[in-house]
């Protein structure tokens, strides 16, 4: 027998209690949606899993009127320690039922039950009690004297990370003292509703947390709606621009967390082998379904053979297969219309003369699959160094000087997040600096701490999340723009947060 | 780089071939600092993810008889006896009396001058694991230290081949090392190596023990890794079990890659051993998965891959048992040497 193939080791979804339909969830209570219901599936087997109710703009309406009555009556009335202590008790009954979630994430999601297990839900209960810890020290986090929130959040977030990114939106708005409507993703809404039975769990005063399900139209119905004081929005550049256009010329507060096309920049002098490994999670972590995937591979030409000859090794140990398999690399792509474009992209990447490498796997017969691809010979011009694939796909470049590195990895209209990866501290800063990305992480890839900013340049959107900038995106009149963050695999943490940079980055931040 | 059939070259010419010049101590330093670096980060967090593999039913009892199998069955002890030793061999030929299927552990590891016991005791089972046989392994070198003239070493070495040893595990002068003196460390591996020769012209396998614990970094480990590969060892090995912390994860995973990488560049295959601390079937497994995932599974057999296990073989025997019967045994159904 061959022992890499490791027998199967599914995770049990026996712990599911999943009900056939569910509603929406507005003023504390699951309620129907006016719109038509639809299913969500299974990615990996294209079962329906449940139906889902569908907002139109009258459910929205509803959802805006029940969080402005919670807000003005509750919400913004409490304490901020008493609302730390919703946000604590919700984040605890996060880790309670974080099996449970992890297994739901997976099957609606498509994605590896190892990932929810050990980086989604672990993530989305760190997000909690962090800004639960904020929400009584609002004066102290240095966004000036009495803070105010703003009063209703609309939120509309991607299908990449279902939970973390719900996580994302909910729990600094809460602690700022806002409320909230927030949409899942279409083929995404499942743990958004595991979700609000947690908030029922905890008690949460109703309307402070309201859910809407739907397609587009649906999140266009709220983000456009007259009485929300904020828009957040997380998914593609093209959808950004649109809300952007939108919300132009109302008083409502924005931010935007868009696409992204992330130069992953491997030096000569890099820990090779840790470098290898730091670019397969760069790009093949969540299928490549992430905003800041390392998605440009730019090598010293010394070592390109020798970094992609390891990096083809290496990626011939992924499993890709049922992601609810513990041994499980590379689970499903979410819809079939996101693996269409892939496919098309890559197969653009091949005429324009980049050579592709892909893994030599068995892809399940049901499902939506891509075998994780590796393009050598990309030059800047081709498209798929360009435009944002979300996928498990590779472009890997060349550079011969640090200063080629930096302006090729600039030459971009995204500016999410870079990685560099050298031995050497003084070539890592340098480089870091001169680098127009939200997040630079060195040698290391794909960290996410609720502690550090999160946000982009140019294309990539506006605002941060995560830290204290990302209270600052749902308090009145902070007059304080948010630094980028440089993360270092030695502490895994920000080191550059503060107002040290403060200069460098108003300038970039600014829009 | 490629080097043209290394396998037909003594250990000094390859390394000169390598290289690419003089086998000075200065060539030989440049060389090992010149490889790329390791970060601990990384290196842990590959080793941590390793360790989450979920091996279950089939793959499980498959690893437990591969750990079996790769064993050196190990004592070690300033009070070690022949009665001791001739238990031991009892143990490595019958693991487990009540499961004839049991597989023999691959060879007993002893002092030098426990090698005539071993091999008494074995009688017509010595000889090749690969064939359902148990080497005898002997430590040699002055082991644990090291500490002791060249001279010593050899002689330490080849009475242990003379006395029928198979395998002879050797320590590395971590003193030599630490202080950029590669070029000795080198030198008296080539020379334990040629003590190993026995008067037909064939070798005792010689693993080299970096005593990963005492060289602490990572780099360290890289560069004593490579340099005792191009010094000719057949395996290297983490630890003398003497010392804390003795094998880790990602230690031993950092050894692998070394190996992969000197295979890819000379085809040539080096054993690699973990030993101390490994004593649960549970860790071990963790291991294999390392092996399989780096170098590749080809090396899951007694010629490339051993644990230096002492309580690592009745943890497996009792697991194996929980497999046989569905419930688990306590510590008295298997016995104690």
């Amino acid at each position: 027998m061959s022992f890499l193939e490791y027998a199967p080791a599914p995770e049990s979804t026996s712990i599911l209690n999943l009900k056939s339909e569910y509603g929406l969830f507005i003023d504390g209570e699951f309620v129907d949606g006016s719109g038509e219901v639809f299913d969500t599936i299974s990615p990996a087997t294209e079962e329906v899993i449940a139906r889902i109710a569908q907002a139109d703009a009258s459910d929205v309406d509803r959802a805006v009127a029940a969080a402005r009555r919670a807000y003005d009556r509750t919400w913004s009335r409490m304490s901020g320690s008493d609302r730390g202590k919703y946000l604590f008790r919700i984040a605890r009954l996060v880790q309670e039922r974080s099996r449970e979630l992890a297994v739901a994430e997976s099957l609606d999601n498509g994605k590896p039950i190892r990932e929810t297990r050990d980086v989604d839900v672990p993530l989305v209960a760190a997000w909690f009690f962090y800004y639960a810890g904020w929400a009584d020290k609002l004066e102290y986090a240095g966004l000036g004297p009495n803070p105010r929130s703003l009063g209703v959040a609309a939120q509309v977030i991607p299908w990449n990370f279902p939970l973390l990114m719900l996580a994302w939106k909910i729990a600094p708005a809460l602690a700022a003292g806002n409320t909230v409507v927030i949409k899942p993703a279409e083929t995404t809404s499942l743990t958004a509703m595991l979700f609000a039975e947690i908030l029922q769990q905890a008690d949460l005063p109703a309307g402070v947390v309201n859910i809407v399900t739907g397609p587009g139209s649906t999140g266009q119905a709220l983000v456009t709606h007259d009485d929300v004081n904020k828009v957040a929005f997380t998914g593609s550049t093209g959808v950004g621009r649109m809300i952007a256009r939108q919300v132009a010329g109302s008083s409502k507060k924005l931010t935007l967390e868009l696409g992204g096309k992330a130069a992953n920049i491997v030096f000569d002098d890099a820990a090779i082998d840790q470098a290898v490994e730091g670019i397969v999670n760069g790009i093949f972590f969540n299928q490549g379904h992430v905003c800041c995937a390392g998605s440009r591979l730019l090598v010293q030409e010394n070592v390109h053979d020798e970094v992609v000859d390891k990096l083809k090794y290496r990626l011939s140990t992924l499993r890709l297969g049922d992601p609810l398999d513990k041994n499980t690399d590379i689970g499903a792509i979410n819809s079939a219309a996101q693996l269409e474009r892939i496919r098309t992209l890559s197969d653009t990447g091949e005429n324009e003369g980049a050579e592709r490498w892909q893994l030599d796997c068995t892809i399940p017969e049901k499902g939506f699959w891509f075998r994780p691809t590796i393009f050598t010979r990309v030059s800047a011009a081709h498209t798929i160094a360009r435009e944002e694939i979300f996928g498990p796909v590779l472009s890997v470049l060349t550079f011969r000087t640090p200063d080629e590195a930096i302006a090729k990895a600039n030459n971009t209209p995204y500016g999410l997040s870079a990685g560099i990866w050298t031995e050497k501290a003084s070539r890592m800063l340098a480089v870091a600096d001169r680098l127009r990305a939200g997040v630079v992480w060195a040698n290391t890839f794909n960290k996410f701490d609720p502690a550090s900013p999160f946000g982009g340049y140019k294309e990539s959107g506006y605002g941060r999340e995560g830290g204290r900038q990302g209270l600052a995106a749902y308090l009145e009149s902070a007059g304080w723009e948010a630094p980028a963050a440089i993360m270092a695999s030695a502490a895994s943490a920000t080191t550059a947060a503060s107002g040290g940079r403060k200069k460098t980055t108003k300038k970039a931040v600014a829009k | 780089m490629t080097i043209d059939h290394p396998v037909a070259l003594a250990p000094a010419e390859r390394a000169v071939r390598l290289l690419g010049g003089d086998l000075t101590e200065k060539a030989l330093a440049l060389h090992l600092d010149g490889l790329a670096g390791v970060d601990a980060v990384g290196l842990e967090q590959r080793a941590a993810g390793l360790a989450t593999r979920s091996i279950k039913t089939s793959s499980k009892a498959w690893a437990l008889d591969t750990i079996m199998r790769t064993c050196d069955l190990t004592t070690l002890e300033g009070a070690d006896t022949p009665g001791k030793v001739r238990s031991l061999v009892a143990k490595a030929v019958t693991p487990d009396a009540s499961d004839p299927t049991t597989p023999r552990v691959a060879a007993v590891c002893v002092y030098g001058d426990m090698v005539p016991y071993a091999v008494e005791a074995l009688g017509s089972l010595h000889g090749d694991p690969d064939a359902g046989l148990v080497s005898v392994a002997a430590v040699a070198t002055a082991f644990p230290s090291g500490r002791a003239s060249l001279d010593i070493k050899l002689a330490d070495t080849s009475e242990a081949v003379a006395a029928g040893a198979d395998e002879i595990d050797m320590v590395i002068d971590r003193g030599a090392f630490l202080s950029g003196r590669y070029g000795l460390v080198f030198d008296q591996i080539v020379a334990v190596k040629e003590a190993c020769r026995r008067p037909d012209g064939t070798y005792a396998h010689l693993k080299v023990i970096l005593e990963t614990g005492e060289l602490v970094t990572y780099d360290n480990v890289k560069r004593a890794s490579w340099l005792a590969i191009l010094a000719g060892a057949d395996f290297i090995k983490t630890s003398t079990g003497k010392v804390s912390p003795a094998a880790t994860l990602p230690v031993t995973l950092l050894m692998l890659e070394v190996i992969r990488d000197w295979h890819r560049l000379t085809g040539e295959k080096v054993g690699m051993k973990p030993a101390g601390g490994i004593r649960a079937s549970k860790d071990a497994v963790r291991y294999l998965v390392t092996v399989a995932e780096t170098v590749g599974e080809e090396w899951l057999t007694p010629h490339l891959w051993r644990f230096g296990a002492s309580s690592l073989v009745n943890d497996v025997l009792l697991q194996r048992q929980k497999l046989r019967t569905g419930h688990y045994s306590g510590p008295d159904y298997v016995t104690v040497d």
